[in-house]
């Protein structure tokens, strides 16, 4: 049985392998690290845009009920009665951006105003060959730059952003361009630090070795994921909140703020040049997502080493909390409005960046101490070490209200 | 602390995720060309013209007055008045409309045609799905696509239609009481003319001071004392 489930598991290691073995017999030496590579891509570019189609209608149903209300469920099978639950939406969603006139303006740099959305995806779709989606599947294993691999190609985005708010020459899609720089590059350190408290506890940028350090298990049966540590605990909803600043998503969506700037850095792209924004957009939270499965969540591990649990293939495992991180955000989105870019500035510098410098800390400290205090006394102490600050540097940020005092009126 | 009112925001989202799927009174849509909802009383969409019998063309109520031609605000209404005359409701020889246009797509539903006809003519039917495959021709509504009854006047707004039928019942009375008069008039008129012929036969031989009348002392004097007045 369990051998099944192994096999079942690295089925597309070894699809993988029985491809590469047909295609030596005839296919010229030089050409095969590049069959390899182009292997290796496909299921990301079938998996993950796929993904992102569903999610565009589970997003659009899940708000609908947040509002109470029913939310798409027409578009089924084409010609038939068969609706899907409103699931074929996604297919008639691309045929639309497919054929719709592609408008750019007279006064745009023609030029960079093309090549931004492909200068967005690119980077997007990049950041995906270091992360590991089970195990032995990793399209790119960077044993020593895997993270800073994901963090520097993921901070090239910032460009293609700006490279279409500048080319766009629209006073909104330039608006939105710099308030997607400025929070980018805010949020940017946050993010890198949250993630650093990881890299500084296992010793290694290799995303694979960080899953695998994961692996041991404590109490016979719980996997030692980062999760389950103090600092690990808010160091993972410190890269949450970072993570969907970077990622352009509610409560952090100021750059294409509907109410305020039309569409931000986008307004001036339609048809396939706006899905491709749009897919870039879901595509860098799902890597995003991806990455703080990777450090906090225990990658393709499951989270307790017991029998049925081991059985689920370990690409399942990743794709499952995936799906849970992205229903989260869904979540957020139908909760939370957008915060003022005053807040959003703020709340980076003066609460992200503190807390994360003490998270590093607190990771120190936690792992100095290892050998000299007991599990049982170690945990108490890290989370008393970063609930304090919170609370004190949370206090600024709590809504005040007052009693407003009418000098004129009444 | 920081954060509890995420928290907060979060449980009323997911309460209202779970409660729309067993709580169907929390919905606030329908799911509309399968589903409706009974349009509200004092809706208004489009005007039609009203008529009263069973062939639409023959009871339109409209006289062609072109009062509402003129009032709307859009100019989107046509007529072109009869060169004869017909009956209406009530028996008066009117004229009536051989053309009545109105353009779907230059109306502004705003009622204004409705108010200014004296004839209780034209309302507002609360038909909304008009929208129509042909641009040009299909945007034109004539008068034989117009006209619908009093009864489904009746049916869509019932209080108006009550108020429009007793305002027309009342004319209809007061024209049969007008006709009653007149014919009553006229049937006093020929009797007095009988009876003034009968009595110039009779009284014809006795002279003609007998039929003069004596006038009264007081109108003479009254006359003169009120001119230097004025």
């Amino acid at each position: 049985m369990a051998e099944l489930f192994a096999k079942l598991d690295q089925f597309p290691v070894t699809l993988k392998a029985w491809l590469m073995n047909l295609l030596q017999g005839f296919l010229p030496e030089w050409t095969l690290p590049l069959v390899s590579a182009a292997i290796s891509i496909t299921p990301i570019l079938a998996v993950f845009p796929l993904m992102f189609a569903l999610t565009t209608v589970i997003e659009r149903k899940g708000l609908g009920r947040i509002q109470n209300r029913i939310g798409p469920n027409r578009v089924g099978i084409p010609l038939t009665n068969i609706r899907l639950f409103g699931f074929g939406q996604f297919i008639a969603d691309g045929i639309k951006s497919l054929i719709k006139e592609d408008v750019v303006p007279r006064a745009a740099d023609k030029v960079v105003h093309f090549l931004a959305p492909i200068a967005l995806l690119i980077p997007v779709l990049l950041t995906y060959s270091v992360l590991p989606f089970g195990k032995n599947m990793v399209p790119l294993d960077l044993p020593q730059t895997g993270l800073l691999f994901f963090f520097a190609v993921g901070a090239s985005t910032e460009l293609s952003v700006f490279m279409a708010g500048w080319s766009s020459r629209n006073k909104y899609s330039l608006l939105g361009a710099m308030r997607a720089v400025a929070q980018m590059v805010s949020y940017e350190i946050p993010l890198i630090l949250s993630s650093l408290t990881v890299v500084m506890i296992t010793g290694t940028l290799s995303l694979t070795a960080i899953v695998e350090s994961q692996a041991t298990v404590h109490f016979g049966f719980l996997h030692n994921w980062h999760l389950f540590t103090p600092w690990g605990l808010v160091g993972f909803f410190l890269f949450l909140t970072a993570a969907a600043a970077e990622a352009n998503r509610t409560p952090f969506d100021l750059p294409e703020a509907e109410s305020e700037i039309i569409a931000g850095y986008f307004t001036e792209y339609s048809g396939f040049k706006f899905a491709i924004f749009f897919l870039a957009e879901y595509l860098g939270l799902f890597a995003m997502c991806g990455l703080g499965i990777t450090l906090f969540l225990g990658g393709w591990l499951p989270p307790v080493n017991i029998a049925p649990f081991t059985w689920i293939p370990s690409w399942c495992w990743f794709l499952g909390k995936l799906s849970a991180l992205i229903v989260l955000f869904i979540w957020l989105r139908g909760t939370l409005p957008r915060l003022r870019t005053d807040q959003l500035m703020g709340f980076a510098w003066k609460f992200l960046l503190p807390m994360t410098l003490i998270n590093l800390v607190v990771a120190a400290l936690w792992h100095l101490l290892a050998n000299n205090i007991p599990l049982v006394a170690r945990w108490p102490l890290g989370f008393a070490m970063l609930a304090v600050p919170y609370w004190l540097l949370g206090r600024s940020f709590e809504a005040k209200f007052t009693k407003r005092e009418y000098r004129f009126a009444n | 602390m920081l954060g509890t009112g995420i928290l907060k925001g979060m449980v009323e989202t997911a309460k209202n995720f779970a409660g729309s799927y067993h709580d169907p009174e929390r919905l606030t849509t329908v799911e509309y060309p399968e589903q409706r909802i009974a349009s509200k009383e004092n809706a208004r969409q489009f005007p039609f013209l009203v008529h009263d019998t069973e062939d639409p063309m023959q009871g339109l109520r409209c006289v062609a007055c072109q009062i509402c031609e003129k009032e709307c605000p859009p100019q989107c209404i046509y007529i072109v008045k009869s060169k004869d005359k017909r009956a209406d409701y009530k028996g008066q020889m009117q004229l009536y409309p051989v053309t009545f246009d109105i353009d779907l797509s230059v109306c502004m539903s705003c009622q204004i045609c409705v108010e200014v006809c004296p004839f209780e003519a034209i309302k507002m039917d609360t038909e909304f799905e008009l929208s129509n495959t042909d641009r040009f021709g299909g945007l034109l509504v004539n008068k034989h696509q117009l006209a619908k009854s009093n009864e489904h006047y009746r049916k869509i707004h019932p209080t108006e239609a009550a108020v429009s039928d007793d305002a027309l019942a009342i004319e209809v009375a007061k024209a049969k009481a007008k006709a009653k008069a007149d014919v009553e008039a006229k049937a006093k008129a020929a009797a007095d003319a009988k009876a003034k012929a009968e009595a110039a036969a009779a009284a014809a031989p006795v002279g003609v001071a007998a039929t003069a009348p004596v006038p009264k002392p007081s109108a003479p004097a009254a006359a003169p004392a009120a001119a230097p007045a004025a």
